[in-house]
């Protein structure tokens, strides 16, 4: 008999020890993952931050009797319809190569990162263009100052999501991820719906309901 | 005896310590680098609310040139520091050092993002700070309101922008990191409604700050861009609106208050039941009050704004007097702690009780203005700043001092010195009356906030003198507080692991704790695991509150099985108890362990004089019947209830304890129980009812 301590005996036989003692993991992961739930919730504050700036939006919007104001002119036909559509379909390559890792798939899922972050690309190309042919700017009255800040922070935001697509993409060329071990893939990807998400609805905002 | 040949443990390389400070991602090392940089910008803030207070002591200029404009600096400053990189950090680095050990975790979720969340937090007081050397820090109130924050010349404000984006961004991942914690990394048995509260209020604390902190960020963005790229959204002129801002704002600022309190809160719920040898009384109640001030926190930030005109008054009023009753129940809860235990007054539990009258001052003279026709009147006058003063100071500092009496034997091993601790208590206890008092007169009067001067007509000097002799008090107060530090460090580190024989997991490690904190833990059967492993034979079974009859017996039950997440543990399980074993264990418990039948009650229920006769039978000199059931050699279903068994004999254990390190520390913790848990009959753990 051992005389290591009569806490250790407890109604279901051990008690857990420090990782580092026995190498093995004090908490098995259970239920969603804790990576992936840091992301839920940075996504959680990343929904209020936006929250803020369509708050505001609305407000300013409610307050003002001719919206957009005098002067300023958006067309959701054809530029910014097609970028919806481009970053709708990344949504789905980006799902793809979650699906093609779950199955073990590194090449297919290298393919479908790479689609994903090339219509990623061309979504900010296609944004700054459609910038330029717009006639205002950030100064120019409350309205432009709302349509640059919401949709450049949306912009910036796809950004990090390419980075992020970017550096998944290298760590599966090196061979990093497998079935069992892709967490960062469902980070990255739950990231960039929830980017695409924002679209959907800054263009719904923005472009349809004027 | 089968031995389980451990790696042989990397040997540490020489780095200097403050490399290793620097890099450091020990949730321990950040909650003391939390706390120590929070305090350093403490004593800035105050030496500026001297510097204030002095101005207003005497009609006329005393100190600042009434043309310079540094006076608004001064009191914005003073505001942002204390409430940004003062209450919110400081707070952060108890939870920081604390949570993870009450949880019975090793360390944080994500330790890098730890430290990452710490080092954003001077870097921002920095930028706060250089504003003065660089023509001028803010000066538009810690609030910041639109229009005049807009047009605040010079680069201060724009510091004060960026500073507080970072600030909140390193907010926003530490609630992040609390939340991951807290939910991913509980010890097995540590169900939600068996954390301690201290690990409830943050958890909330940390929801709040997801939720409302990045609408500051938006909030503050708008405002850079208004100021430096020319927009418009606070500026009516170009069809924004300046009311917007005040909207934004408190709808982080609002939630902000209850970040800024709940988790004083949570350590004024560990030290009240320790220092009143009572579990929390309705410990249900508590939680559910601490969600509902969570939830309606979120409702009520335009009683802020009640003189703008452009909020429904009726609304905002009724969600403000209904936030009021969560937090009444807590006073309750709080009080009825107290009653009929036996109070120990350490500087800690003066901290706590003093935290009760002063937070009770203050959420009744906020009451007063929750109502729109009073408030009216209210507005903007010293009334507010008594409040808010009352509520931060009387309420968020008196918990920080608490908990650093009550948690300094647990981070440095050594208690600091009760006789200064009382003086600084009684300093600090009257200075904040003797400032803050006088507030609410001169608002009644109609004194005006964020003033320089007034005339010597208006009859407000005597106020004004009395408060700012308060406000010197305090300073006072904390040099016997810093000399307490300073003699105690030097002195041995002889607290032990248990220096107030307290209730939760933290105390259950040495002090301070091994890098991963334990080596093994107690089983968790209620929110006071450490109490029920020292107690628990003398309390009628070990199990706490909420404890089912199975696991008052010693088994696990579905609950168990939930939070266990240790595969070994379950291996070693041979079948799923049934209910036939559980009545055996029970016969076995009361053969065995001597103390009698398992009566599973809620702990502070019993009636008097019950728990007597385990007490003296129990105690060590006494040591029960070795025939202890099972062994592992048996195969056996081992019907060993967890801590019942005598010290020193019959020794139980199982196969899986021959090849885990043994538990010193926990030892430790017993054989100081043991000691403890030889009570006279009057010398029993909680009161009788």
């Amino acid at each position: 008999m051992t005389a290591s301590g009569d806490v250790m005996v407890t109604g279901h036989g051990t008690v857990p020890t420090a990782a580092h003692e026995t190498g093995t993991p004090l908490h098995e992961e259970r239920g969603v993952n804790t990576a992936l739930l840091g992301m839920l919730l940075f996504i959680a504050s990343e929904v209020m931050f936006f929250g803020g700036l369509f708050a505001v939006y609305f407000n300013v919007r409610a307050a003002n009797r001719v919206w957009p104001p005098e002067g300023f002119h958006v067309e959701a036909l054809p530029i910014p319809l097609i970028a919806t559509i481009i970053l709708v379909v990344s949504s789905f390559t980006m799902q793809r190569a979650v699906w093609r890792i779950r199955a073990n798939d590194r090449t297919g899922m290298n393919r479908a990162l790479l689609v994903t972050l090339l219509l990623g690309i061309v979504f900010l190309a296609i944004q700054l263009y459609d910038y330029t042919t717009l006639g205002f700017g950030l100064s120019s009255g409350v309205y432009g100052s709302l349509f640059y800040t919401m949709t450049g922070f949306h912009g910036a935001h796809v950004f990090g999501g390419v980075i992020g697509i970017l550096v998944v993409m290298l760590r599966g060329m090196a061979g990093q991820f497998s079935a069992g071990h892709h967490v960062a893939v469902e980070a990255v990807s739950i990231y960039w719906h929830f980017v695409d998400v924002v679209w959907i609805a800054l263009f719904t905002t923005l472009y349809l309901l004027r | 005896m089968a031995t389980t040949a451990l790696t042989p443990r990397a040997i540490p390389y020489p780095r200097s310590r403050v490399y290793e400070w620097l890099t450091t991602t020990d949730h321990k090392k950040i909650g003391v680098l939390y706390i120590t940089s929070s305090f350093i910008f403490f004593l800035l803030a105050g030496i500026l609310a001297l510097f204030i207070r002095s101005e207003l002591a005497l009609p006329g200029s005393q100190i600042f040139d009434p043309t310079s404009g540094l006076y608004n600096q001064v009191f914005t400053m003073h505001g942002t520091t204390m409430i940004f990189l003062f209450v919110m950090p400081m707070l952060t680095g108890f939870g920081n050092y604390i949570v993870p050990l009450q949880i019975g975790a090793a360390d944080m979720a994500f330790p890098r993002i730890n430290a990452l969340s710490f080092w954003m937090i001077p870097l921002s007081g920095i930028l706060l700070f250089s504003g003065f050397f660089l023509g001028g820090a803010a000066a538009a109130g810690w609030t910041s309101y639109a229009p005049l924050s807009a047009r605040e010349v010079g680069p201060g404000q724009d510091l004060w922008i960026v500073g507080l984006i970072l600030n909140g961004t390193s907010s926003i991942l530490g609630g992040i990191n609390f939340i991951a914690t807290i939910f991913k990394l509980r010890a097995p048995g540590m169900t939600l409604m068996r954390m301690p509260l201290f690990v409830w209020n943050v958890l909330v604390t940390s929801l709040l700050l997801l939720f409302a902190v990045p609408v500051l960020t938006s909030a503050l963005i708008m405002l850079f861009i208004d100021r430096n790229y020319g927009g418009g959204f606070f500026n009516p002129a170009a069809g924004g609106n300046a009311i917007l801002w005040q909207h934004v704002f408190w709808f982080f600022g609002h939630p902000e208050v209850y970040i800024m309190i709940l988790p004083a809160f949570g350590i004024i719920s560990e030290v009240l039941p320790v220092f009143s040898r009572k579990p929390l009384f309705g410990y249900r109640a508590f939680v559910m009050a601490t969600v509902a001030i969570g939830a309606l926190g979120f409702g009520v930030w335009a009683h802020h704004m009640f003189t703008t005109g452009s909020v429904y008054l009726p609304f905002f009023a009724f969600t403000t007097f209904l936030i009021s009753v969560p937090t009444g129940v807590k006073m309750f809860n709080w009080i009825a702690t107290m009653w009929r235990g036996r109070l120990q007054f350490t500087t800690a539990m003066l901290f706590a009780v003093g935290f009760l009258a002063t937070f009770l001052i203050g959420g009744l003279d906020g009451a007063f203005a929750a109502a729109a026709p009073v408030d009216f009147h209210l507005q903007d006058t010293y009334w507010v700043v008594s409040h808010l003063h009352y509520v931060l100071f009387g309420g968020s500092a008196f918990g920080v001092f608490a908990a650093t009496y009550y948690w300094f034997p647990k981070i440095f091993g050594v208690r600091l010195d009760e006789g200064f601790g009382k003086i600084h208590f009684t300093l600090h206890f009257l200075g904040t009356q003797l400032a803050f008092f006088p507030m609410h007169l001169l608002g009644l009067d109609g004194m005006p906030r964020r003033i320089q001067d007034y005339s010597p007509a208006a009859g407000w000097q005597d106020m004004n003198v009395l408060s700012t002799i308060g406000a010197f008090m305090i300073a006072i107060s904390i040099l016997p507080f810093l000399w307490n530090v300073f003699i105690s460090l030097r002195k041995p580190r002889d607290a032990g692991d248990d220096p107030w024989d307290a209730f939760t997991l933290e105390w259950a490690t040495t002090s301070p704790p091994p890098p991963h904190n334990f080596d093994a833990l107690p089983p968790i059967r209620s929110e006071r695991p450490l109490f029920d492993l020292k107690y628990g034979e003398l309390m009628g079974g070990h199990a706490g509150q909420h404890a089912t009859p199975a696991e008052a017996a010693g088994y696990p039950t579905e609950a168990d099985r939930e939070a266990q997440s240790d595969p070994q543990g379950r291996a070693d399980l041979p079948t799923n108890p049934t209910v036939a074993d559980v009545e055996a264990g029970t016969t076995a418990r009361s053969e065995a362990g001597g103390s009698g039948v398992i009566v599973v009650r809620p702990a502070d229920s019993e009636a008097p004089g019950q728990p007597a006769a385990p007490a003296t039978e129990a105690a060590p000199e006494t040591p029960a019947a070795p025939e202890t059931p099972a062994t592992p050699e048996t195969g056996e279903p081992k019907l060993v209830p967890p801590v019942t068994h005598a010290p020193g004999e019959g020794e139980v254990t199982s196969a899986a304890d021959a090849s885990r390190p043994s538990a010193e520390v926990t030892e430790r913790v017993r054989r100081q129980a043991r000691q403890k848990g030889t009570p006279p009959s009057d010398a029993r753990p909680e009161e009788p009812r």
